[in-house]
């Protein structure tokens, strides 16, 4: 099921996915970050991944990652697109048009990780205050008392 | 495909519309401290008259930053702190925290310690679900409910205790089964409690939807669309309230409840009773499901052989469970060594509560402490 998946996304895409895994049973393609929104869109109406399940931002220690795992209440499966972004500019289109649910993800996401999400509605802190300085989840970060 | 809406259902007018007085949006907060917002809410109203025109949740006032407090501590230490998330159903917590790392390490968790998941799991869901029922009766002014369910989860906390030692945070399922095997005569003290329980379901639930107040608040009131909520991936019972039937016990079977025998209860109408109906079912389901695992358990070991220094391999894993609230996802992520390099965790009351605007809009003040409390949020779940 998931290599057939794969082999749809790449036909669709041939130069967007730079690598794709099996994660334990979850298919995680890497894609470029300029393609995010025209696959998402795709998986979306042609894959029916209909609902956004999670939004997960990664600090590796050299780059963000930001990964979008993906169910379908058709299918009864799930996928994880990643994004990699550099640390001087990380900055991808929101998939907020795409599933109105990847609002609040993405706000964490900008706001425990710094990664900016362009054309998203909304894009304040939600779970820290506006006051904070730096974004937490970051290796780099340093507490302060 | 075009984006779904709740535009076409019915509102309230504003007094402009109604009476054709003229008056003006006024901002109203609602919480942080407020009795029916369930915990530390915010709820930034924008009135004209009593008719809320919207709603901004400021949520954040419980964040104890969990997920960067995980990556200090080895995968054992992380467990308490799981327990801290949704209160109300640790079980799950521990559940989904404890798959997430056996997915990624491979660990085979034996079948006895399954089952005994499995059991806690639904225990887990009826305590949750009963605070649930006896605060939205609460909200909507019926008293006694509210006492009744107390009462019954009590008998469930006690017996929690006797597993665990703990009423709330039980820390109880560990990586690799379960630390101790159930005390002798507990599997009947749970059935006993099961013969005693389900009559009261039954009573409390002719107290409420016998009763003409609780209907006209909740028939009708904050109707969700279905396919909006799927696409604010909104799930649990404020999913199924609405008509879609995913649960993760089914769709996507963890633990042993592919070979349990049990119903996905399921409303169409999507308003704050279609949400109702659905929990007090799923009480009755939990029970069924309870009955079984305990029938069926096997004996056997409860924990997998684990070394002294856990270190699982690198690579990252997304696993999910159904908790009370709904879909509970952990995305985890290991280098390697003794600590997560990043634990992620999806919280259904997250995506729950981020529709309620959607939801609220055009009823009145007092429609929302309904509409609110049959999302049911917990906000250690939503804040971390």
């Amino acid at each position: 099921m998931n290599q057939e998946l794969e082999q749809t996304i790449r036909q669709q895409f041939p130069d967007a996915v730079l690598a794709a895994t099996d994660c334990k049973g979850t298919l995680l393609i890497t894609i470029k970050a300029d393609q995010l929104l025209p696959v998402c869109r795709f998986v979306r109406d042609s894959l029916e991944f209909d609902f956004p399940d999670c939004v997960t931002g990664i600090d590796t220690g050299k780059e963000l990652e930001v990964v979008y795992t993906l169910w379908s209440t058709v299918r009864d499966n799930d996928l994880s697109i990643k994004v990699v972004l550099p640390y001087d500019a990380p900055e991808v289109d929101s998939v907020t048009e795409v599933w109105k649910g990847a609002n609040w993800h993405e706000r964490e996401v900008y706001d425990l990780l710094g990664v900016r999400f362009r054309n998203h509605p909304d894009l304040r802190r939600i779970l820290l205050p506006e006051s904070f300085q730096g974004h937490p989840l970051r290796k780099e970060y340093q507490e302060t008392d | 495909m075009d984006q779904p809406s709740n535009q076409a259902l019915h509102r309230h007018p504003t007094p402009e519309q109604e009476h054709g007085l003229k008056t003006e949006e006024l901002l109203l907060n609602m919480g942080p401290q407020h009795p029916s917002t369930h915990g530390v809410l915010r709820l930034i109203l924008h009135i004209e008259g009593e008719v809320v025109l919207d709603a901004d949740p400021d949520i954040g006032y419980l964040h104890r930053g969990m997920e960067k407090l995980a990556e200090r501590r080895t995968y054992a230490q992380v467990l308490p702190l799981t327990d801290r998330n949704d209160y109300l159903a640790a079980m799950s917590n521990n559940q989904v925290y404890c798959q997430a790392v056996e997915k990624l390490a491979g660990i085979e968790v034996p079948e006895r310690a399954h089952f005994i998941r499995v059991v806690v799991n639904e225990l887990g869901r009826i305590a949750s679900h009963l605070v649930w029922l006896g605060t939205f009766a609460l909200d909507l002014g019926a008293m006694s409910v509210f006492l009744y369910c107390f009462r019954e989860r009590e008998v469930l906390l006690s017996l929690f205790e006797e597993i665990c030692g703990a009423r709330m945070t039980y820390s109880y399922i560990r990586v690799g089964g379960v630390p101790w095997d159930v005390p002798d005569g507990w599997a009947d003290r749970v059935r006993q409690f099961l013969d005693y329980l389900l009559p009261r379901l039954d009573e409390n639930d002719a107290l409420l939807t016998g009763n003409e107040v609780f209907l006209s608040r909740t028939q009708g009131v904050g109707v969700l669309d279905p396919r909006l909520a799927i696409n604010y991936g909104v799930s649990g019972p404020s999913l199924r309230g609405s008509g879609p039937q995913f649960d993760v016990r089914r769709d996507d079977p963890y633990a042993v409840y592919d070979r349990l025998d049990f119903d996905i209860p399921y409303q169409t109408t999507g308003d704050c009773l279609g949400r109702y109906l659905v929990r007090v079912e799923e009480m009755r389901q939990s029970a069924r499901i309870v009955r079984q695992a305990l029938d069926l358990m096997p004996e056997g070991p409860i924990m997998a052989k684990m070394p002294r220094v856990f270190r699982p391999p690198a690579g990252e894993v997304y696993t999910r469970v159904e908790s009370p609230r709904g879909l509970l996802g952990v995305y985890l992520v290991s280098d390697g060594g003794t600590n997560p390099f990043r634990l992620k965790w999806r919280a259904p009351s997250f995506a729950n509560l981020q529709v309620l605007p959607e939801i609220v809009r055009g009823w009145k003040i007092a429609d929302v402490v309904a509409i609110l409390g049959s999302i049911d949020i917990v906000l250690g779940d939503i804040d971390r």
